[in-house]
């Protein structure tokens, strides 16, 4: 079994260099790069002026030594400083990167806990009225944009009822609260953007626990389960449930990128000083050292989810660790 | 018992038809197809026809869904940025099938390294969430329709591509495929005549479902402004100047999105339809 691991970590690293190469090519393909977006508003400035930046940011290396400053630079959790405002790309990430981890892991968790007990109900009740009406919630969920739940609730709680915040994380005067008062406050922000973020999720995660469980419960040891004499609890929550939930440690390995990258469009909606606001407000103004910074790393982590992933099923599913 | 007679496709449409999700699904599809085909025709007014001094009516006599921020009527500017949406779901799901398809037969076909270095691929573009990838590629193009076209296309080949790959190890090991090559017919042959028709299926379901999320990014990227540019309409664009006026113009705000809600829902519902008719396992 080790040796699977070790393969699986192998293989890992061409993966990796692959898309280190695909955000690099792609990022020094763009027309314009940190001189010329440096220039852009001083027409008077000379060739030479010019020619000086373009050394100064090694522009005028040929391709693959650019790469490899970049990567050894890279490796090093040096990232370089936007093109923005000079601070490190590194701590624009880490400031960022809290509020948008919280974000999404609310999200998660919020989607696992509601989602798992009505796939399995809707399993066990097949064809009943809440499966066939949570069915019917799944497809619109699966078909709402995001966007557009995100502006109705503003438009239901913001303006009309006034009940909930619609932007940002905190309020305005927040330094005269107290500690509580302040996660309260604080909580009051998220709620809108976590519901919006999970609603998808929700449809899509509790239709695929129903469609599990339908599964596995056609397998002949639940038949020889209830045979036996087992009460159909011991059947369902024992027997059925472990199996079906297997695949989830796929599920959330391959979560892992939507934990960085999902919230974006969420972000930009309500507001909220996240990862995707940043990503999205760095390739608005072609910062190419900050795009890198954010894409290289929540590529990696894809991987390193993935990984686990795999390292999970191996554990809950036998079968894997023979073939 | 009698014996079924019909051919495996009068088969899957009958099992289809049956279905009453996708019954629906079938409607609203073809529903928006129509208006979006007729939408010269059926639309009030030029969806850029500029009214100052109309700005921002809610739903009334003469505009059924009220104006937006210029005083265009919403709901000719619904219908036209229909046939925008459909058009790049349509073809970023061509772009994406044709890919797919071209890719995993390779895969499937030759095995090997070259299967190898195929899916090595395919997990690299799984490996970047998709939304970076598409803003960053869309940032160094600029945002055009073609553009946004290619970009979904060019990122949404994977699933295609790992399903036709599946068929492919799957097929080409049967007789009608020895018996080809023991007659002579070179690789291509074999992959074009004899392999793909019989693993086409699966591609349908992908490709129902893939307009949908077609035209749930298209409409992202245009709520962000990264998509279609002004003054063509677009569903997604119409959500945004929504947001900017939500106080005072709702219809802005609810009736875009509630379209684009219907059609991703009737290619959803027809995609899932399919998938279940295709289930060899719940035929009667």
């Amino acid at each position: 079994m080790l040796f699977y691991f070790i393969k699986r970590a192998l293989l890992m690293v061409p993966i990796l260099l692959g898309i280190t190469v695909l955000s690099f090519g792609v990022m020094r393909l763009a027309p314009g790069g940190p001189a010329e977006a440096q220039m852009e508003f001083s027409a008077r400035a000379s060739a030479e002026a010019r020619e000086r930046l373009r050394k100064l940011y090694g522009a005028d290396q040929p391709f693959y030594k650019q790469y490899a400053t970049w990567l050894t630079k890279f490796v090093t959790l040096d990232f370089g400083e936007a093109f923005a405002d000079g601070r490190k790309v590194k701590d624009k990430i880490l400031e960022r990167l809290p509020i948008t981890l919280t974000i999404n892991l609310l999200s998660l968790g919020l989607v696992l806990l509601i989602a798992i007990p009505i796939g399995i109900m809707s399993a066990t009740r097949q064809y009943s009225l809440l499966d066939r009406s949570t069915t019917i919630f799944v497809f619109i969920g699966f078909s709402t944009p995001s966007f557009w739940l995100a502006l109705l609730l503003i438009y239901l709680f913001g303006v009309q009822w006034g009940a909930l915040p619609i932007s940002g994380i905190q309020a305005l005067d927040v330094t005269g609260l107290s500690g509580w008062d302040r996660l309260m406050d604080r909580a009051r922000h998220l709620i809108l953007p976590v519901f919006v973020l999970s609603f998808g999720g929700l449809a899509g995660f509790s239709r695929y626990i129903r469609n599990n469980m339908l599964e596995v419960m056609r397998q002949d040891y639940i038949r020889t389960a209830r045979a036996k004499g087992l009460s159909e609890k011991t059947v369902i929550y024992k027997h059925a449930l472990r199996n079906a939930l297997m695949p989830v440690i796929t599920i959330l390995g391959l979560a892992l990128p939507g934990i960085i990258g999902g919230s974006v469009i969420i972000e930009q909606v309500f507001g909220i000083p996240g990862m995707g606001q940043l990503m999205f407000q760095s390739v608005m103004s072609r910062d190419y050292n900050l795009v890198m910074g954010i894409l290289a790393p929540a590529a990696f982590l894809t991987l390193l989810g993935n990984f686990l992933a795999d390292i999970g099923y191996a554990f809950t599913d036998p079968r894997v660790r023979l073939s | 018992m009698a014996i079924n007679t019909q051919s495996f496709t009068a088969q899957t449409i009958h099992c289809l038809m049956k279905n009453r999700f996708a019954a629906i699904g079938g409607i609203l599809v073809l529903l928006v197809f129509i208006l979006s085909i007729f939408a010269p025709l059926v639309a009030p007014y030029d969806p850029s026809a500029i009214d100052i001094k109309n700005i921002l009516i809610g739903p009334s006599f003469s505009h059924p869904l009220g104006t937006d921020d210029l005083g265009r009527d919403v709901l000719s500017r619904m219908l036209w940025g229909g046939r925008i949406s459909l058009e790049v779901g349509f073809v970023a799901v061509g772009i994406a099938t044709i890919l797919g398809i071209v890719l995993g037969a390779i895969a499937g076909y030759y095995g090997g390294y070259v299967d190898s270095g195929i899916m090595r691929a395919v997990d690299i573009m799984l490996s970047i969430p998709t939304i970076f990838l598409v803003l960053a590629v869309i940032a160094i193009l600029e945002p055009s329709i073609i553009n946004i076209m290619i970009v979904i296309g060019l990122t949404s080949w994977m699933e295609p591509a790992r399903l036709i790959r599946a068929e492919f190890i799957s097929l080409k090991d049967r007789e009608f495929v020895i018996a080809a090559r023991a007659i002579g017919a070179g690789d291509g042959r074999i992959i074009m005549k004899h392999i793909l028709p019989n693993g086409l299926s699966p591609i349908l379901v992908s490709a129902t479902m893939g307009i949908g999320g077609a035209i749930l990014i298209e409409s992202a990227l245009s709520f962000l402004g990264l998509g279609v540019q002004p003054p063509t309409p677009s569903w997604g664009s119409l959500l945004s100047s929504g947001k900017d006026n939500i106080e005072i113009a709702w219809w802005l705000s609810a009736l875009p999105g509630l379209a684009i809600l219907i059609t991703v829902l009737g290619y959803n519902l027809l995609g899932e339809g399919i998938r279940d008719a295709l289930d060899p396992r719940q035929r009667e």
